[in-house]
């Protein structure tokens, strides 16, 4: 393998991607992102030096209409799916103190 | 009309008996209900079964067929949905954890098309979490056997509707394609799938994974059903800045006729790694277009290596993005104990997520941090912007470019997971097509030795559906049974 990924460098990604690996899941992580990057790295080959980006396969335009409500008020069938509500609101944990 | 002759029908010859008077959407909905008794157990297409709304909206469309409200092709078709399409007031799970209880407020625009076509929803398929994988064995709530052999996988992610499909316990479905995610289950179960052009099915309601590459699509018995339910799916969406304004009379495209097309074969899909029985099977059915016809012809697509490791940098590094919704806040499952906010996002999403879908995250998020996003994110896009290109040479020369969906059958049970690279390069034919934005078919062409489904791919340029139709109609026609 050529890339070897640090245990800061899963830390750190583990903080971005919001998730909490336990130690075996980390070193797992490390070993496939390591895998996954030598075979990306593959794309390294083609000469890309002017190559525009492309994000989108058709050119994009913002699409605008009108801000007009056009759904009914769904707010009990949403918030039916909430883990925590009160008062006809999302509850979270405190954050602050 | 008995209960083997209404099994018997493809989606649209059953809704044109239904319109004759010859049977009942009751009558066919207990028919798929029959067979689901019989196999479910045994395949577990299903994540979701709602025998009471089948039926309900089963007398519901009667009526309106009876009043003559609804005459179209689809008109009373029981059908199955890939569990990532939202479904008003039934379960949405993605097949994973964190959207165990998922009940959707508002339904995708494709299923409001699809029940205003007269279709009737049987329930929700497994797949793949999140539709993060090739074989629907990373769902969280088991695994789908391939109804041809059941010890076989039935493919991914859209392995459950396919299956379903194969088997009987639907008449027709859709799926999503990301990244071969609706042909290549399609081929592993010996029925007809599609990718539309980006842009052609609004994606409204449609759970994200890559939002660059996901497409919904139809999964059913044959071309023609598959031409009826794009006509019925397809639609602009102020919903969807990405929905197309474009011609969509499909079903004009079936007409047994390829003479005079040009179809290039990429000699870089028949290279290293493809099985000789699907290499033979995909030839003989280019031969098949070609007695009829077309004219067929080899040639070199360049870049096909580097598709594999573009997407996989495009689509986790977007997964990465559109998966931070699930925190445990507005809908889903939240961990039990926790100090803080920002302790129960990461416990609850570590719980929440799988094996698969958590590797995405975290390679995603790696190539989207700074310091990594240009040598890997942006180069990736660059690439892209390469394969677009060679496609769009290659179509100045062919009309479609056919090859084979997947370099071999459906692989046993249990044997993908162990090592997700080699998974991942099961991809190689399909990936490109949704880099590309394209149009792309699997069609059955046969069997291997062990009796497993092979499927034909062709390609189309974008919008250029109806050329894709129109070869596969042909070549379905001209096969006979051979394909099934």
């Amino acid at each position: 393998m050529v890339n070897r990924i640090s245990e800061e460098t899963i830390e750190y990604v583990g903080i971005l991607a919001k998730l909490e690996l336990s130690e075996e899941e980390k070193k797992q992580a490390g070993q496939d992102m390591g895998r996954m990057l030598d075979y990306i790295d593959k794309l390294g080959e083609l000469d890309t030096e002017g190559v525009e980006p492309m994000s989108h396969v058709f050119s994009m335009e913002n699409v605008f209409r009108e801000d007009v409500v056009t759904n009914k008020d769904m707010r009990d069938d949403i918030l039916k799916n909430a883990p925590g509500q009160k008062d006809g609101m999302f509850q979270v944990p405190r954050t602050v103190e | 009309m008995n209960r083997e002759e209404i099994l018997a029908a493809t989606a649209t010859e059953l809704s044109q008996k239904i319109r004759a008077g010859e049977t009942t959407v009751k009558e066919a909905a207990e028919a798929v209900l029959y067979v689901i008794e019989e196999k479910e157990e045994t395949l577990h297409c299903y994540v979701t079964i709602d025998k009471e709304k089948l039926m309900a909206g089963a007398e519901a469309v009667q009526k309106k067929i009876d009043a003559g409200e609804l005459s179209g092709p689809l008109a009373g078709v029981p059908f199955a949905l890939k569990d990532n399409i939202c479904t008003k007031g039934m379960r949405t799970t993605c097949s994973s954890r964190i959207l165990e209880n998922f009940i959707p407020a508002y339904s995708a625009q494709a299923v409001e098309n699809l029940e205003k076509a007269g279709a009737v929803i049987i329930g929700k398929t497994n797949m793949d979490e999140f539709a993060m994988g090739s074989t629907t064995e990373t769902s969280a709530f088991g695994v789908t056997r391939n109804p041809r052999n059941l010890l076989h996988v039935p493919g991914g992610s859209s392995g459950g509707s396919a299956a379903a499909v194969a088997a009987g316990e639907c008449f027709a479905a859709l799926g999503s394609d990301t990244g071969g995610s609706i042909r290549q289950p399609a081929s592993y179960c010996g029925v007809v799938g599609m990718k539309p052009t980006y842009g052609t099915v609004s994606r409204y309601g449609l759970v994200a994974y890559g939002s660059s590459l996901d497409q919904i699509g139809p999964i059913t018995k044959d071309v023609r059903d598959c031409a009826a339910v794009l006509y019925a799916i397809a639609s602009h969406d102020q919903k969807d800045s990405t929905s197309m304004k474009r011609d969509c009379r499909f079903m004009d495209a079936l007409k047994k006729d390829v003479k005079g097309m040009k179809i290039g074969i990429p000699q870089d899909y028949f290279g290293d790694g493809l099985d000789p029985e699907v290499k033979k099977a995909v030839l003989d059915a280019a031969g098949m277009l070609k007695e009829n016809g077309a004219v067929v012809e080899t040639f070199d697509l360049s870049l096909v290596q580097y598709a594999i490791p573009a997407y996989y940098t495009i689509a986790a590094a977007e997964a990465s993005s559109n998966l931070e919704r699930f925190d445990g806040i507005k809908y889903g499952y939240r961990t039990k104990e926790f100090e803080g906010l920002h302790n129960m996002y990461k416990k609850t999403r570590s719980e929440g997520f799988g094996a698969e879908v958590k590797r995405r995250i975290m390679l995603g998020s790696f190539v989207l941090s700074s310091g990594y996003y240009d040598a890997y994110y942006l180069k990736a896009l660059k690439v892209k912007t390469l394969i677009k290109k060679a496609f769009d040479e290659a179509f100045e020369r062919y009309d479609l470019i056919l090859g084979p969906v997947a370099p071999t059958t459906a692989p046993r049970l249990g044997e993908s997971l162990a090592d997700p690279l080699k998974m991942y390069l099961g991809d190689i034919y399909t990936i490109a097509v949704n880099l590309a934005g394209l149009p792309a078919i699997s069609v059955p062409c046969g069997f291997d030795g062990k009796g497993l489904p092979i499927g034909l791919q062709l390609i189309g340029n974008c919008f250029e559906e109806n050329k894709i139709l129109r070869a596969a109609y042909t070549y379905e026609q001209a096969a006979g049974q051979k394909g099934r």
